[in-house]
C-alpha cells in the first residue's frame, strides 16, 4: 500500500510541476515580451525579459500594414464553421462506426486511417482544380469544406473511441424505459459524449485556425485571407523576420485559441460516467 | 442487442453533409472574370519590409488612379512559400498576371512554359536601362523570363569606432580592400573578447558561390551541352580563406558559423565582432536597430582577381496564361521607370538594376548610409554559371550545404570538400 508522501517528496513534486509549467509557459512569456519591445531591444547582446521601453508600435504596425483584424475575423469564421460542421458530421458517423459491427464499418475505418497517409502537398493541385470547377476556389466556403474533410478522419477515430466508452447498458435501459432510438441518442448518448464532442470541436477549431498552406493556395483575394497567411508576410528572405510585428501578431493569434480552450475545457472533464453502471 | 436503425443515422449524416454543401454553395468565391469593364491584373508581390511594402502599395494605387482601364490588384505573398504557391497556381491555371520572384528561381518556371517571354513585350527604354549581364540572369533558352529590378551585393558592415581604435582606415566607395587587406585588417581588429569578423554561414552555399567569382570560381562548367561540377584552385580560394580566418589566424568567430546575418547583430552591436560581411540590405537593420551611439560604416565588396559577384536579382515576370500580357507589360514599364525603381530599391535597401534609377537613388540619399557603396557595387554583379544550372537547387541542398558546413566546422579537409561537391554534381547532373 502506498503511504502518504513526505513533505520533501511533496515539495519535489511541486518543484517539478513548477518547472514543467515554466517550460510550457516560457515561449508564451517571451512572445509577450518581444511583442512590446522596440526594435533596438530586439537585438541586445544580453536580452531582457522585461522591455526597458515598452511600446505598442509593433501592434500598430501589425494591424495597419497587414490588416490583421480582418484576417483574424476571417480565421474565426472559418475555424468556427469548420469545428461545428466537423462535429455535426462526425457525431452520427462515429456512433454508427462504434455501435454497428459490419464489414463495411471495418473497411470504412481502415480507409479513414489510410487517407491520413497522403501528404497534402500531393493533394493540393487536384483539390484546387476540383474546387475551381465547383466555383469554390477563393472562397471561405471552399476552405471550410477542405478543413472539415481534413479534420474528419481524426475526428471520427477520436469520437468513436468516446462512443465505445459509453456502456451499451445505458442505452438498453433507456430502451426498456420506452425511449425511442432518437430519444436515447439525444438524452443519454449525446450528453455523455459531450467531452468527446468538445475535444473534437477543439481539435477541429485549432487545426483550422493554424492551417496555412490550403489558405495560401486557395484564397487569392486579400480581403478573404486568414491569419496564418497574413502573419507569414512578416518573415522575409532566408529566415529574416520583422520580429516585433510578428510577435505582436502571433500573440494575438494565440488568444482566440486560449479563450476557446478556456471556455470549453470545463466540458472536457471526465467522470460523468462514474457509477453509471454497477458491477 | 440494440435495434439497428441505420437509416436514421445515415440521414443525420446526410443532413450534415448537405449543410456543408449548402454553405459551400453560398460561398463568396468564384473566379469568373467579368467580360466588360476595366482589365484586371493580379500582381503577386513579395515586398515585406515596411518601407518597401508602402512603396509598392503607393505605386499600385497611383497606377490605378491614373489608369482606370487597367486596374491592378495588389496581392502580397511571402518568400518562404511563394514557390509552392506559384507551382500550384500555374498547374491549376490560375496564376497571378504579374509575379515577383528571383532570377535563380524563375528559370524552372520559364522552362516549363509558365512564364511569358518578355523579349518583345518590354519597351526599349527599360531594356536599355539594365546591363546585359543582368538581363542574362533572367534569360533561359533565349527567352526573357523576367525583368530584373533589384540587386543584392555582398558588402562589409563595420563598427567605425573599433576600426578607428585599431587604426584601420575606411576605404573609398569605389576602392574596396583586397582579400589580403581584409584578412590583415581582421587580424588588427581581433583581440581578447573581440573577433575581427563574423561570417554568418548558416546557409553557406550561395554566399560562397557568389564570392567565388572574385577568383573566377565557376563551380559549374558546361561543355557540349553537358554540365558538371569542377573544383579547381579558383573554386577553393574563398572557402580556404574563410577557413583560415576561422582556424589559422582565428580572426573570425566560430560561433557565428551557425547564424544567419540577422543573428549576428546582437554580437556586432555589443562589440564582439568588428566586421560583418553580408548583404547590402543589412544596412536597414543598422538604421533601425543599432544603439543610438553606435557608429557603423559600409565597406565596398572585397576584391580578389576582381570584385565580381553573382547577381541574383529580384524579378517581375508575366504569366504565360495571362490574358492581358500587353497591359501587364505596360504596368511593368510604369512600375519600373527610373524614379519608381529607385523608390522600390530604397524601400528594400537593395540596389536598383537600372542605371538612371541608381543615379537617382544616390542623389536622393546623398550617398549616405552606404548608398554610395551600394550603387557602386552594382557594376560588379553578373550572371554566374550556377544560376543557369538545372540541378543547382538540389545540389545546393543535398550536397553543397552539408559539405560546406562540415568544412567550415573543421570536420573535413579542403580536398574532401572538393570531392564531395564533385560527387554531388555527378549525382544531380546525370
Amino acid at each position: 500500500m502506498l503511504g502518504k508522501p513526505s513533505r520533501t517528496g511533496r515539495a519535489l513534486q511541486y518543484l517539478a510541476l513548477a518547472a514543467y509549467l515554466i517550460f510550457l509557459g516560457f515561449p508564451l512569456v517571451w512572445l509577450l515580451s518581444t511583442a512590446f519591445k522596440p526594435p533596438r531591444e530586439l537585438v541586445q547582446l544580453h536580452p531582457a525579459l522585461i522591455p526597458s521601453n515598452p511600446t505598442v508600435q509593433n501592434f500598430v504596425q501589425a494591424f495597419t500594414e497587414q490588416e490583421l483584424g480582418r484576417a483574424a475575423w476571417n480565421s474565426l469564421q472559418v475555424s468556427l464553421a469548420s469545428a461545428v460542421l466537423t462535429v455535426l458530421v462526425a457525431m452520427p458517423a462515429s456512433y454508427a462506426l462504434a455501435r454497428f459491427k459490419s464489414k463495411l464499418g471495418t473497411v470504412a475505418l481502415g480507409w479513414v486511417l489510410l487517407s491520413q497517409l497522403f501528404p497534402f502537398v500531393l493533394l493540393i493541385i487536384p483539390i484546387f482544380l476540383v474546387l475551381r470547377q465547383a466555383g469554390l476556389a477563393n472562397s471561405h466556403a471552399g476552405l471550410i469544406l477542405i478543413y472539415v474533410v481534413w479534420a474528419l478522419p481524426f475526428a471520427l477515430w477520436m469520437l468513436q473511441g468516446f462512443v465505445r466508452n459509453i456502456p451499451r447498458e445505458l442505452e438498453e435501459a433507456a430502451s426498456v424505459d420506452g425511449a425511442s432510438r432518437l430519444q436515447t441518442l439525444r438524452r443519454v448518448v449525446f450528453p455523455l459524449l459531450a467531452p468527446g464532442l468538445v475535444a473534437t470541436a477543439l481539435f477541429s477549431f485549432i487545426s483550422a485556425w493554424n492551417e496555412f498552406f490550403f489558405a495560401l493556395v486557395l484564397i487569392k483575394t486579400p480581403e478573404l485571407q486568414t491569419l496564418p497567411v497574413a502573419l507569414a508576410r512578416f518573415v522575409g528572405i532566408e529566415g529574416t523576420a520583422r520580429l516585433g510585428p510578428l510577435a505582436a501578431g502571433s500573440l494575438l493569434a494565440t488568444l482566440p485559441s486560449l479563450v476557446f480552450f478556456a471556455f470549453m475545457q470545463r466540458r472536457l472533464s471526465s467522470g460523468s460516467l462514474a457509477g453509471a453502471v454497477k458491477g | 442487442m440494440l435495434p439497428i436503425r441505420f437509416r436514421r443515422l445515415a440521414a443525420a449524416a446526410a443532413v450534415a453533409v448537405v449543410g456543408v454543401g449548402a454553405l459551400a454553395a453560398c460561398g463568396n468565391g468564384g473566379d469568373d472574370e467579368a467580360t466588360s469593364g476595366p482589365v484586371k491584373l493580379r500582381f503577386l508581390s513579395l515586398a515585406w519590409q515596411k518601407e518597401s511594402l508602402q512603396a509598392n502599395k503607393d505605386l499600385v494605387a497611383k497606377w490605378n488612379s491614373e489608369h482606370p482601364d487597367i486596374q491592378v490588384e495588389y496581392v502580397q505573398g511571402d518568400w518562404n512559400s511563394v514557390h509552392d504557391q506559384l507551382l500550384t497556381s500555374f498547374e491549376g491555371g490560375d496564376a497571378p498576371d504579374i509575379v515577383h520572384y528571383e532570377a535563380s528561381s524563375i528559370g524552372e518556371f520559364s522552362k516549363q512554359g509558365y512564364l511569358a517571354d518578355l523579349k518583345d513585350l518590354i519597351p526599349a527604354d527599360l531594356k536599355g536601362q539594365i546591363d546585359q549581364g543582368v538581363w542574362d540572369t533572367t534569360t533561359f533558352d533565349g527567352q526573357v523570363a523576367g525583368v530584373p529590378f533589384l540587386l543584392e551585393s555582398q558588402v562589409v558592415i563595420a563598427n567605425k569606432k573599433l576600426l578607428d581604435a585599431a587604426g584601420v582606415t575606411v576605404p573609398p566607395a569605389d576602392g574596396g580592400w583586397t582579400w589580403d587587406e581584409f584578412q590583415s585588417n581582421a587580424q588588427k581588429l581581433t583581440k581578447s573578447g573581440q573577433y575581427g569578423v563574423a561570417w554568418a554561414l548558416k546557409s553557406p552555399t550561395n554566399r560562397v558561390l557568389n564570392l567565388a567569382l572574385n577568383y573566377d570560381g565557376k563551380f559549374f562548367y558546361t561543355d557540349g551541352g553537358k554540365t558538371e561540377v569542377k573544383i579547381g584552385d579558383a573554386e577553393k580560394e574563398i572557402p580556404k580563406r574563410i577557413h583560415d580566418m576561422l582556424y589559422t589566424s582565428k580572426t573570425a568567430s566560430p560561433e557565428a558559423l551557425g547564424m544567419s546575418g540577422a543573428d549576428t547583430l546582437p554580437g556586432f552591436f555589443g562589440g564582439k565582432y568588428a566586421m560583418l560581411p553580408g548583404s547590402v540590405s543589412l544596412r536597414q537593420q543598422m538604421v533601425e536597430q543599432a544603439p543610438k551611439d553606435f557608429e557603423w560604416v559600409t565597406l565596398p565588396p572585397i576584391k580578389g582577381l576582381s570584385a565580381n559577384q553573382a547577381a541574383n536579382p529580384q524579378t517581375l515576370s508575366i504569366s504565360a496564361d495571362s490574358k492581358h500580357k500587353e497591359q501587364a507589360a505596360q504596368f511593368l514599364s510604369y512600375f519600373l521607370n527610373p524614379t519608381n525603381m529607385a523608390a522600390l530599391a530604397k524601400g528594400d535597401w537593395l540596389v536598383p538594376t537600372g542605371k538612371q534609377a541608381n543615379e537617382e537613388l544616390v542623389k536622393l540619399t546623398e550617398g549616405k548610409q552606404g548608398w554610395d557603396v551600394a550603387a557602386d557595387s552594382a557594376a560588379d554583379l553578373t550572371v554566374a554559371p550556377f544560376q543557369q544550372a538545372d540541378g543547382y537547387p538540389e545540389w545546393k541542398t543535398k550536397y553543397a550545404t552539408p559539405a560546406l558546413q562540415q568544412y567550415f566546422a573543421n570536420k573535413i579537409t579542403l580536398d574532401q570538400l572538393a570531392s564531395q561537391l564533385v560527387d554531388g554534381g555527378k549525382q544531380v547532373l546525370r
